[in-house]
């Protein structure tokens, strides 16, 4: 017999595929999965929303949502959601995206749907790797990290520097809402559910552009473990990607 | 609608109409009411007409990015349902070869226009046939083909857009209308015949991702990591494409007496048509088979047409594309000699005389 006071502390979200992921333990998809998800329930667009989703370890996250779902090509995404927005304006449109896929490939479809203003939601993963090919160095790897193209460590005088989306981005006049979180422990996802939701608000009250970087670990390719990882990413990440709001909600937004 | 406010001059019903506005004006008369495209010669009149006249349909045009981004544009808007078109240029479709590969995968109708202009490289802005094969092998990544049409006159290239979209959406496939240069650019009389489109009319597509109210969600994707299902999609596309062979479309231009025959299709047919007046006024009894569907292909025609004439002439503006289809549909059973000029030259009937005057040489008596 359920007591009185009984409530529901903690659900799925109705927006979330109830099925069992793809990804390794320890990869922080997952959380990140559920934050979206969650911000649908919040907001009651599940039935206007299509996701769509990128080429990379989330490549199969077009499964993992329960609402109309694409898969694009690599890095293409953005102008997948400008077509898909384009037509029908009503509908509530979200790009999944690695760093690979966003900032390397897909580098001038994103700066261009920011810079029309175009009013879709990115949520951008950034874990510093490419994790589905094999841990190859990534747009945002940092200095001397170790990949498996970069086995002695990134060196910036032959393969280049990092490039921080946020700040790249924010400097434009489209967007609507910009910020970078992580979900690297409980306060900070509390954080990121908060920016992931603000970013869908911005769509929904047709300000603009809206991308929130969430600092993200990928155990498997850095070669830790979970925890091991989040502290990396604490220590590492963190300075380089500083955190915070680059274009706060509603200052700017003039676009598409 | 009614006939275009950029109509230059009517009379008795006719209009003089440039190519790629008539390509434009078909469009949207055929329902299409989104346009993503980039900048490129010698189609720019496309989207120039569609950023002044979508607007007034209500539709969308965007100027994207690059050729990458329109044709993922174009991917977006087709999952959504809408009659959705990119209009580019040669160097420019090369680019969009992978999306184009992405709706064919993912089984999206969807009108790509290439006003094809001279290559190999940057080339130039002269009108070619040099893209056959990326039109109609698959040109892409991966196991496909796409409907191609190919106009030859502006008549067609209004009416073309009609079937073009009706075919995208029957068949669930991205067609290609190829043109080039002289078709886009050329200005001739032409009627606005088709009845429009009102897109609110159309069948339901009960596939596209609008929005899952009230019903289970859509998924539209190409990804089949087991190959065995990879397979059964790659067949069930091909079944459809099997079924769309019965849409083949070619013409004839005096072939009951002929004993030789040209084969051409869009600018070169329209020299040869002249051609073979010029040789027929000679006592020489050529004739024209035009295809009007390069992919399909009117192999059947030809084989047949090679159980009446002596040997055949195909000629384009390549260095021999579709001959190698003809020359399959044919299969040995007569000489199929080749005439064709490159980078961006047309040829002129006078050319195609001479050359035809060589085959009468070695075609079998």
């Amino acid at each position: 017999m359920t007591p009185p006071t009984a409530r529901t502390a903690f659900a799925a979200p109705e927006s979330l595929w109830p099925g069992r992921m793809h990804y390794c333990p320890g990869c922080t998809h997952g959380i990140i999965h559920r934050l979206i998800a969650q911000a649908m329930d919040d907001l009651g667009i599940r039935e206007r929303a299509i996701g769509i989703a990128p080429v990379g370890c989330a490549v199969f996250a077009y499964d993992y949502f329960e609402c109309d779902m694409l898969e694009a090509a690599h890095g293409r995404a953005p102008a997948v959601a400008t077509g898909i927005k384009r037509v029908l304006p009503d509908s509530m449109v979200f790009a999944y995206q690695g760093d690979g896929d966003l900032a390397s490939i897909g580098l001038a479809e994103v700066t261009h749907a920011a810079a029309r203003g175009e009013n879709i939601t990115i949520i951008f993963v950034n874990n510093a790797v490419y994790g589905m090919t094999g841990g190859q160095m990534a747009p945002t790897t940092l200095p001397g990290m170790r990949t498996s193209t970069t086995p002695h460590g990134r060196d910036v005088r032959t393969a280049g520097h990092p490039i921080r989306v946020c700040e790249l981005l924010a400097v434009l006049d489209g967007p609507g809402y910009i910020e970078r979180v992580t979900v690297s422990r409980p306060q900070y996802v509390a954080g990121a559910q908060k920016a992931i939701r603000r970013a869908f608000e911005t769509q929904l009250e047709g300000k603009g552009f809206a991308l929130v970087e969430v600092l993200s670990t990928c155990p498997t390719r850095w070669g830790m473990g979970p925890g091991e990882a989040l502290e990396w990413l604490e220590a590492n990440m963190v300075p380089y990607y500083p955190l915070g709001v680059f274009v706060p909600r509603g200052e700017a937004g003039e676009g598409a | 609608m009614n006939a275009p406010q950029q109509a230059r001059h009517t009379d008795g019903g006719h209009v003089l109409m440039k190519g790629n506005e008539a390509i434009a004006q078909g469009a949207m008369d055929a329902g299409c009411r989104a346009f993503f495209g980039y900048p490129i010669t010698p189609q720019n009149q496309i989207p120039d007409y569609m950023a002044l006249h979508m607007p007034e349909v209500g539709g969308v045009f965007l100027q994207a990015e690059s050729e990458v981004a329109a044709i993922n544009m174009v991917y977006g808007a087709a999952a959504t349902g809408a009659r959705v078109m990119t209009g580019s240029s040669s160097p420019g479709v090369a680019l969009m070869q992978e999306g184009i590969s992405y709706l064919a995968g993912a089984e999206l109708p969807a009108v790509i226009v290439n006003v094809a202009r001279g290559g190999s490289g940057l080339g130039n802005i002269a009108p070619a046939q040099s893209d056959y094969f990326m039109s109609v092998k698959g040109g892409g990544h991966g196991d496909y083909r796409t409907l191609v049409l190919a106009p030859w006159s502006v008549q067609e290239l209004y009416d073309f857009m009609f079937d073009a979209f009706d075919l995208a959406d029957r068949y669930r496939t991205p067609v290609v209308v190829l043109a080039d240069a002289v078709l886009g650019q050329m200005m001739e009389p032409m009627r606005f015949d088709r009845t429009p489109i009102d897109p609110a009319g159309l069948p339901a597509k009960p596939w596209a991702t609008t929005g899952a109210r009230g019903r289970k969600r859509n998924i539209i994707n190409s990804l089949y990591i087991v190959a065995e299902e990879l397979e059964r999609v790659n067949r069930r596309i091909q079944a459809r494409l099997d079924e769309a062979q019965k849409e083949v479309r070619w013409e004839g231009h005096h072939l009951d007496d002929a004993d030789l025959a040209f084969v051409a299709y869009g600018t070169a047919a329209r020299v040869c048509l002249t051609a073979m007046e010029t040789a027929r006024g000679q006592g020489i009894k050529v004739g024209l088979l035009r295809p009007v569907t390069l992919y399909p292909f009117p192999s059947q025609a030809l084989a047949d047409l090679a159980e009446r004439v002596r040997a055949m002439l195909v000629v384009e503006m390549s260095l021999g594309q579709m001959v190698e289809d003809v020359r399959l549909a044919v299969s040995g059973r007569v000489p199929v000699e080749f005439y064709g000029r490159t980078g961006g030259v047309v040829p002129t009937p006078r050319d195609v005389c001479d050359a035809l005057a060589a085959i009468r040489e070695v075609a079998p008596r």
